[in-house]
């Protein structure tokens, strides 16, 4: 090979850069995260069921909200009436994390995970918790 | 036509994702099969054609130049157009990777009435080239973060700047679409461009068919069909660990579509003009410098000639040559 040294150490790094995830990850696949569900709100409920279903919002949660910030905050719109016809009060505070009280146990879980980072709590407030 | 049967390729891509997934269950197939053997077919691929590349002997210093070469000291040398040492190189080696220099010199020629030829410089396909690269390599990096846990700060950083225009809660990321913008200009311009359509070939309008797929699929999956891209993350973080545990059912035929793109795409780059991406660093009219003058470049073919010189000719007959009255040259 021509100039073959030159040749070999560009292989070498394209070879690393494109196995960059093996090598990163080497010998731990990380699994998905858990989400806690059993907050003091969600036990006493009787029908645990969130405004929408499991797999709609697993989706389509962050179109919902911001359906709902657009609906709230600039129509003054405050009831959504879900798929199955009940009648939710339009609020982030009052009604997402009222039930979902841990913030940390719940949201960031996945956010961290999918290296998503929303801007919800740069203008709300963020539920108080303790460190746990 | 050309056209036509590229766009026709894509079509049928996609179909067989669609089919695959949605009438025959195929989740492992699309889901970890493919992706592993089209990763596999691009590395080796394009290592088997680097490799191919270095095996060519290059004979002599064959640049291509816009400008002037080393010469007396009072006259000016181009170091980058016309570099003469290794440092030059590299020079216009990185200028041409990262802000494609040679097509910032793109000239358009016109006939006008006269008759009169006028040259005009065309910035567009340079413009459009670069936001198409760029906002492409943004994008793969972007991905990264679906293979790595816990994933690198930088990709967030990345990630805040090419969102911050914030549209919607999801916020629009400027790459994706300035890709999706810049891949249908080269098109468009294949198509309404009569010099370029006329050289144009199905090698040419395919991979752009299959990158505006590409896009579009990602667009689509992240702005509008909505995926789970938590499971999403669990099955690449296996594929990048060796050990795929998610249940495949759960992700939306628009993902395995898109992965089912992207896998073609990279099997088919070592097949392709892609591979420009490894040649531009093995291009003997950018990698070499203008030292023909310097120094002696040997033709690497060259096989040894046998020589028998005349003082070896002497040697040998030095005495019969005396005898014979011939002068010689050492006694």
């Amino acid at each position: 090979m021509y100039d073959g040294g030159k040749i070999i150490v560009g292989l070498i790094i394209f070879v690393g850069l494109v196995t960059f995830p093996i090598l990163y990850n080497m010998g731990k696949p990380a699994a998905m995260p858990e989400l806690k569900l059993n907050t003091p709100e969600i036990q006493q409920l009787q029908e645990k069921h969130c405004v929408e279903s499991k797999e709609y919002m697993r989706a389509n949660h962050m179109q919902l909200l911001n359906d709902w910030r657009d609906w709230a905050v600039r129509d003054g719109k405050r009831v959504y009436v879900n798929s199955e016809g009940k009648h939710f009060t339009i609020s982030l505070q009052d009604t997402c994390m009222h039930c979902h009280s841990n913030k940390k146990e719940f949201c960031d879980r996945c956010h961290t995970y999918a290296n998503v980072k929303p801007y919800c709590w740069s203008c709300h407030l963020a539920p108080k918790e303790k460190e746990t | 036509m050309n056209a036509l049967l590229s766009l026709v390729a894509v079509i049928v891509l996609i179909l067989i994702a669609f089919i695959g997934i949605k009438v025959a269950s195929l989740h492992f197939l699309f889901g970890v099969v493919i992706p592993y053997a089209a990763i596999a077919t691009f590395l080796i691929g394009v290592i088997y054609r680097v490799v191919k590349w270095g095996r060519t002997p290059v004979p002599f210093r064959i640049p291509t130049t816009c400008g002037q070469q080393k010469s007396l000291p009072w006259i000016k040398q181009s170091k980058l157009d016309n570099p003469s040492s290794t440092s030059g190189v590299i020079g216009r080696m990185l200028l041409e990777v990262f802000l494609f220099r040679s097509l910032f010199s793109n000239t358009k020629f016109e006939l006008k009435e006269g008759p009169k030829i006028a040259y005009g410089s065309t910035k567009w396909l340079w413009l459009g080239g670069l936001a198409f690269h760029w906002s492409f390599f943004v994008v793969l990096v972007r991905h990264v973060r679906l293979f790595t846990e816990p994933v690198p700060s930088f990709l967030h950083s990345i990630e805040v700047l090419d969102g911050f225009l914030q549209v919607g809660a999801l916020g629009v990321l400027i790459s994706g679409v300035v890709l999706l913008l810049a891949v249908t200009y080269l098109f468009l311009r294949r198509v309404f461009i009569p010099e370029v359509r006329y050289i144009s070939l199905a090698a040419d309008y395919f991979p752009l068919f299959l990158i505006m797929s590409v896009a579009l699929s990602g667009i689509l999956m992240r702005y509008f069909l909505r995926v789970d891209l938590v499971s999403i993350k669990e099955l690449t973080m296996g594929l990048a660990s060796f050990s795929v545990a998610v249940s495949l059912e759960k992700i939306s035929v628009i993902f395995y579509i898109h992965l089912f793109l992207v896998s073609a795409l990279f099997a088919y780059i070592p097949f392709s003009k892609i591979m420009h991406m490894g040649g531009v660093f093995l291009s003997p009219t950018r990698n070499l410098a203008n030292n023909s003058r310097m120094e002696r470049h040997i033709n690497p073919w060259n096989y040894p000639v046998k020589v028998h010189t005349y003082e070896e000719y002497e040697d040998d007959f030095r005495e019969i040559m005396k005898d014979a009255g011939i002068p010689v040259e050492k006694e």
